[in-house]
């Protein structure tokens, strides 16, 4: 008889999920959508070549050497630039449409080949305009610029070029043997979105507990003879296949229209997901337990939800942290959930990266439910 | 069949209800009046395995209720004040899901919940969804959803808040075919008129007490001797005339 309830518990919680269509609709079509806009703005996949600075190019010199380091600049992988005239140039970066502006001034390939032949007098100075939101890319530019300034400036005053005594190799480094692994912000973003709205299936269902209690349907429930152990555990059940299902049907759109791919441990990927599927039946428990009345536990806990997200990471990789927040953050179980999809999704990364997370989840979960069970009301009277 | 028993239960310092004993026999209606907060629901509750007596006991059939878990909680039914039914599902899935939490299914629970809807009147709605239902019908579904596991006991918490005239009439045959079944029934009201019309044995609580346990021939004979024959004025004699709420 408590299989038959236990069952007919968790039919129902899917039956009235599915069959309210906004439910529906924040579980699956949102995550999908904040997923790829995120996901588009954070750079989207490595395997379509880096991502480029935009740089609107001034130049007023117009000589030789002014031209040749406007082709060194353009034909340069870090850049992507737009010749144009000063007062565009300054224009497009006062209103932020990009990032940084450069200006050779008239007379600088002369000035600059005379500084360098003469090891001094007056030099002249290359003006770079850029956006005080972006200051990380004008690092970038004045680097990639100062190349090929040098080699164009060398190359007029007959200076032999100057060669560096060693040279650089760069490699965007994922698991070995993990053929489709490689940085995607796709699969951050879906991950971290497909956590944020599975925590929220969760709260919508620990919530559906406390309307329940309110409607007289918890009487019933209690009133047939069935176990409490039944009861949480067909919470937790419904709880958990909704909460999956909202995080597999973000992935999965992510991996057919954004080429996401579990590049490391499916058998990792799944044992995280379902972690954490069970940390948010926790969770959702953890809200029908301690909360009073639906409206007032419906605040509270979007609120503790999406402190949780932001600081485990979820809409911002937490490598962007303060390194001090970094370490706190790890008492955030949504941390562990997006560090796991990363190690099993982009990374490539074997099974064993996934053990620690699915293991902490589960404890985050184990300990969301004790909590529930000492809180939770059973009479009603 | 029901027999309740010397029961108490407090709530920190409020005790809701003190020293409670009636009992209800099969065949009849027992009507369990009393004041907002006289202790009705508390009373209801522990019969129904909602709360647990602190002293005293509940007997089903002459067994002392225990536990969770307690096959004599199927023969009880619960019908609440509240509708507890869900919105979004229909009437079918809606009996489905609480005849499976007393392990009905198959034939059984198909059988249970025909004659359930059958009883309610409400065979001919039972793919369509509750939201769709006026309050009467609600009321009615409500009534079937505590009926559908065939309890020896039928607990009904003011089942007719706020239907219309038929509606409740309809309830009351199905009350009186209930009782022709052989079923006991408690039932708690604050309409007078209902208890009269259907009960045959009263009883009054208030302040967590039995302040009257009787037929209505005999409360009239021994409460207002001589007086006005109407339940509300025994109610008003025995309980007082100051706002309880």
């Amino acid at each position: 008889m408590a299989l038959t309830a236990f069952l007919a518990m968790v039919r129902k919680d899917l039956r009235l999920f599915l069959s309210d269509r906004r439910a529906v609709i924040v579980a699956f079509a949102v995550p999908i959508f904040i997923g790829a806009f995120i996901g588009a703005i954070t750079g989207g996949s490595t395997r379509e070549g880096r991502p480029k600075v935009n740089v609107a190019l001034a130049d007023q010199d117009g000589g030789a050497v002014s031209q040749a380091i406007v082709d060194g600049a353009r034909a340069d992988d870090n850049l992507n630039v737009t010749v144009t005239s000063e007062a565009d140039a300054r224009d497009r970066v006062e209103k932020g449409a990009i990032a940084v502006g450069v200006i050779i001034p008239r007379g600088f390939g002369d000035g600059s080949t005379r500084a360098l032949r003469e090891q001094g007098g007056t030099r002249p100075e290359l003006a770079i305009v850029y956006d005080p939101s972006r200051t990380i890319e004008v690092g970038l530019v004045q680097g990639v610029m100062t190349q090929h300034i040098m080699q164009a400036v060398a190359r007029a005053a007959g200076v032999p070029r100057q060669q560096l005594p060693f040279g650089v190799s760069t490699a965007a480094l994922t698991a070995k043997n993990a053929p489709y692994a490689g940085y995607n912000s796709y699969a951050h973003s879906f991950a971290g979105m497909g956590i944020q709205f599975l925590l929220f299936s969760a709260l919508n269902l620990g919530i559906e507990m406390l309307v329940e209690r309110e409607r007289g349907l918890w009487s019933r429930l209690r009133s047939a003879p069935i176990s409490r152990f039944t009861i949480v555990g067909g919470k937790i059940a419904s709880m958990t296949i909704i909460s999956l299902m909202t995080l597999l049907v973000s992935f999965g759109f992510a991996m057919i229209a954004f080429k996401v791919r579990i590049a490391g441990s499916l058998a990792g990927f799944l044992a995280v997901s379902i972690a954490c599927s069970m940390m948010a039946a926790g969770f959702g428990l953890l809200i029908a337990a301690l909360g009073n009345s639906p409206k007032t536990a419906r605040g509270v806990s979007t609120l503790a939800s999406l402190v949780m997200v932001m600081l485990g990471g979820a809409w911002v990789p937490t490598f962007v942290f303060p390194k001090w927040m970094q370490q706190v953050t790890l008492v955030v179980p949504v941390r562990w959930a997006v560090d796991g999809l990363d190690a099993t999704t982009w990374r490539g990364l074997g099974l064993s990266s996934a053990v620690m997370p699915t293991v902490i989840l589960l404890a985050f979960a184990a300990l969301f439910t004790a909590i529930s069970l000492a809180r939770f009301r059973w009479e009603e009277a | 069949m029901l027999e309740v028993r010397n029961v108490r239960k407090s709530f920190g310092s409020l005790v809701a209800v003190d020293d409670v004993s009636f009992a209800v026999e099969p065949g009849k209606l027992t009507g369990l009046l009393g004041p907002n907060g006289a202790g009705k629901t508390t009373t209801v509750s522990m019969i129904a395995g909602l709360a647990r007596p602190e002293k005293g006991s509940v007997l089903v059939s002459g067994k002392a209720l225990s536990g969770d878990t307690d096959p004599l909680k199927r023969k009880i039914g619960l019908v609440p004040q509240d509708l507890a039914l869900y919105d979004e599902l229909s009437a079918r899935d809606n009996l489905r899901y609480f005849g499976a939490l007393y392990g009905l299914s198959g034939q059984a629970l198909e059988r249970a919940m025909h004659a359930a809807l059958t009883l309610v009147g409400l065979a001919d709605r039972a793919g369509d969804r509750v939201k769709t239902f006026s309050g009467g019908m609600k009321r009615r579904l409500n009534l079937a959803a505590g009926l559908l596991h065939d309890p020896e006991i039928l607990l009904l918490d003011e089942p007719t808040v706020g239907v219309d005239p038929q509606s409740r009439n309809a309830i009351f045959d199905n009350l009186e075919e209930l009782k022709r079944r052989g079923k006991a029934l408690l039932y708690t009201t604050h309409y007078m008129e209902e208890v009269e019309r259907l009960a045959d044995r009263i009883v009054i609580i208030d302040h967590g007490k039995v302040v009257a346990d009787d037929t209505l021939a005999g409360l009239y004979a021994g409460v207002t001797p001589g007086g006005a024959k109407s339940l509300e004025s025994v109610f008003l004699t025995l309980t007082g005339r100051s706002l309880r709420d």
